[in-house]
């Protein structure tokens, strides 16, 4: 620390450049953290759930499958656990309020999706009512909602008597376990949703499956989609994983064109900074050499250069790390359409990693060059 | 004069210069003697090799050939991480150009050498007030360098030579900048420094008034010292 005033005093020896300095790297840092939270959104899921297959239509998920299959399912050898979900594609309210909402049998969902916590009082009133739903916290906070409401949906699955509008009650509100939970779904009883609707009885959207071994997670897909081969509805049987995965890649490999943008930006930050590091200490030449003169090693100094370029990767960093957290902790900007929205914290801690990362790779040259100046030759020049 | 009232002891000095094919004898088997306390002034023409004696003995640059004897410490043969730690601990250097860092006040430039000892920093205050005291500045210690005269910078940069109590203090045409009066400021303090708290000053100098200050003048001349004027 007693060298605190030292470098701090060095690192604004020209204010303007500094700041436009710190101002790129901060925007870089910003850019880096929001695009981790978008990213996160995009790939919500694809670390979880190892061992639940999903099982659709072999066409496509439009396309719904007998339920019927459920007990053939469950009876194949290496299946620990099945419920069927189908997409119900309501409305609320406005058009744009589009969330997941999925007639299910709730005992079976939550055995399946252990990592929505639901209070037992919640949950057994929501068993009770037939016309009961829950909600995921982040749905109910958004339209606030609140215990004992009366929800209405309008679904293009119309009911018997030729109306489209739906209503339930909510029951419960559930959290996720981990921050990468969805909690935005919208779960109701199976049982209504069939007894009600006018068309599409006895059949489903598609089977989320528990498994026994994840590391045979292949070969239990064949030996599922075996089962109903040549048949009329054939099926294809998927990790979580890959599911979420394709549907990311419908849009593009987010993960790809971030990556990409995000090195185009730090490679210019890397130029940016590291050429305002390297004027800083050209024009410092007479000074270093008066450190040295005054008895300030070879080593300490190079360990003052690296520490300023880090201070500088740092200050810019911390911030821009800051803003995102702050901007990413203000909402989804896409209105709900991602399923999550947060910082991970395995991204803050490599955002981290790669402050210290350009703070060393931009000081390191003119930190060797500070360290080999030979005082005679500045102290000359100067 | 006994062996540890030799201060400096300079033993058959060399050094060599290559300039591109050029081969430059800066000095040539120089021989000296610096007593404790003393106050010499060197003396000589532009290229006589005044600086890099002043540079040789303050262990900022090695000799070609020859010892350099400091307080019991043959500097020639340290490494460079010894000899920075040396150079912290037994010498002041004061440049003509001042040299003070300027985006530090006066109290940071002259803390500059504390920062490599273990005091605390009330000790290394109390250290840079006494220190700016002694050079009649203690009024400006928060004064940036573009805030001062010429002369102050200089009484600044010896606050900062002297602060840490060092062996020897060595001057490179310390008055070289200045107008007359602030020179006379300038010597005024080194014979202070001198007389009254003992100091061992070095100066370098093209100025016969400011080498007649000093208590004896070597005159540098084709790589050799004397004590007359050569003509």
């Amino acid at each position: 620390m007693r060298f605190w005033p030292l470098l701090w005093s060095s690192l604004w020896r020209k204010k303007v450049r500094t700041t436009f300095t710190l101002l790129s790297i901060l925007v870089a840092f910003l850019l880096y953290g929001y695009l981790a939270a978008v990213n996160k959104g995009f790939s919500l899921g694809i670390n979880t759930g190892a061992d639940r297959l999903f099982l659709r239509h072999k066409v496509s998920l439009s396309i719904l499958l007998p339920e019927s299959y459920l007990g053939r399912i469950g009876a194949t050898p290496g299946v620990v656990d099945v419920v069927h979900a189908t997409w119900f594609a309501g409305i609320y309210q406005e058009p744009k309020n589009i969330f997941p909402q999925l007639p299910v049998d709730p005992e079976r969902y939550l055995r399946l999706y252990p990592e929505f916590l639901l209070p037992e009082d919640q949950k057994q009133a929501w068993f009770a009512d037939r016309t009961g739903a829950v909600a995921g916290r982040t749905l109910v906070e958004k339209f606030g909602w609140r215990i004992g409401d009366r929800i209405p949906l309008v679904s293009p699955w119309r009911k018997q008597d030729g109306t489209s509008t739906w209503e339930f009650t909510l029951r419960g509100i559930y959290d996720g376990a981990a921050e990468a939970t969805d909690t935005r779904q919208f779960l109701f009883h199976y049982d209504y949703f069939e007894e009600a609707r006018m068309f599409g009885k006895g059949m489903v959207g598609w089977y989320i499956i528990r498994i026994h071994d994840p590391k045979r997670a292949a070969e239990m897909a064949q030996r599922l989609d075996s089962n109903f081969a040549n048949s009329f509805h054939e099926t294809k049987t998927m990790t979580e994983k890959a599911l979420v995965q394709g549907f990311a890649r419908q849009i593009g490999d987010i993960g790809t064109i971030i990556g990409a943008i995000l090195t185009a930006v730090f490679f210019t930050i890397l130029l940016v900074a590291g050429n305002t590091m390297m004027q800083s200490v050209r024009e410092r030449t007479a000074e270093l050499a008066v450190l040295k003169t005054i008895g300030f090693s070879n080593h300490l100094v190079l360990t003052l250069v690296l520490t300023e370029s880090l201070l500088l990767a740092g200050l810019g960093g911390v911030v821009g790390l800051g803003l995102a957290y702050w901007a990413i902790e203000r909402g989804d900007p896409t209105g709900g359409v991602l399923p999550v929205f947060f910082f991970p914290p395995n991204d803050i801690v490599l955002g981290g990693v790669i402050m210290v990362a350009l703070g060393l790779a931009t000081g390191i040259l003119p930190a060797l060059q500070a360290m080999r100046l030979r005082v005679v030759d500045a102290i000359r020049r100067a | 004069m006994g062996k540890d009232q030799i201060l400096v002891r300079v033993r058959d000095l060399h050094k060599v210069f290559h300039r591109g094919s050029e081969r430059i004898d800066v000095l040539q088997g120089l021989n000296l003697e610096v007593p404790r306390g003393d106050f010499l002034a060197f003396m000589g023409p532009s290229g006589s090799g005044k600086t890099t004696l002043l540079n040789l003995i303050a262990g900022l640059d090695r000799p070609t050939q020859g010892a350099i004897d400091v307080d019991g410490q043959r500097i020639d043969q340290m490494s460079e991480a010894d000899l920075a730690r040396w150079r912290a601990r037994h010498t002041g250097f004061v440049f003509q150009l001042y040299n003070l860092l300027p985006v530090l006040t006066a109290e940071r430039n002259v803390e500059l050498p504390l920062l490599l000892t273990p005091l605390s920093r009330a000790e290394r205050k109390r250290h840079v007030q006494t220190a700016l005291s002694v050079v009649g500045l203690a009024d400006r210690a928060q004064h940036y360098p573009r805030q001062l005269s010429g002369g102050q910078e200089q009484r600044v940069a010896i606050a900062r030579a002297i602060v840490a109590d060092p062996t020897l203090l060595l001057c490179d045409e310390p008055t070289g900048d200045l107008d007359r009066k602030s020179e006379d400021e300038i010597l005024d303090l080194l014979q202070a420094l001198h007389r009254e708290y003992g100091k061992t000053v070095l100066m370098v100098t093209h100025d016969p008034h400011a080498a007649a200050r000093a208590q004896r003048i070597l005159y540098l001349n084709k790589g050799t010292l004397s004590a007359e004027p050569i003509e």
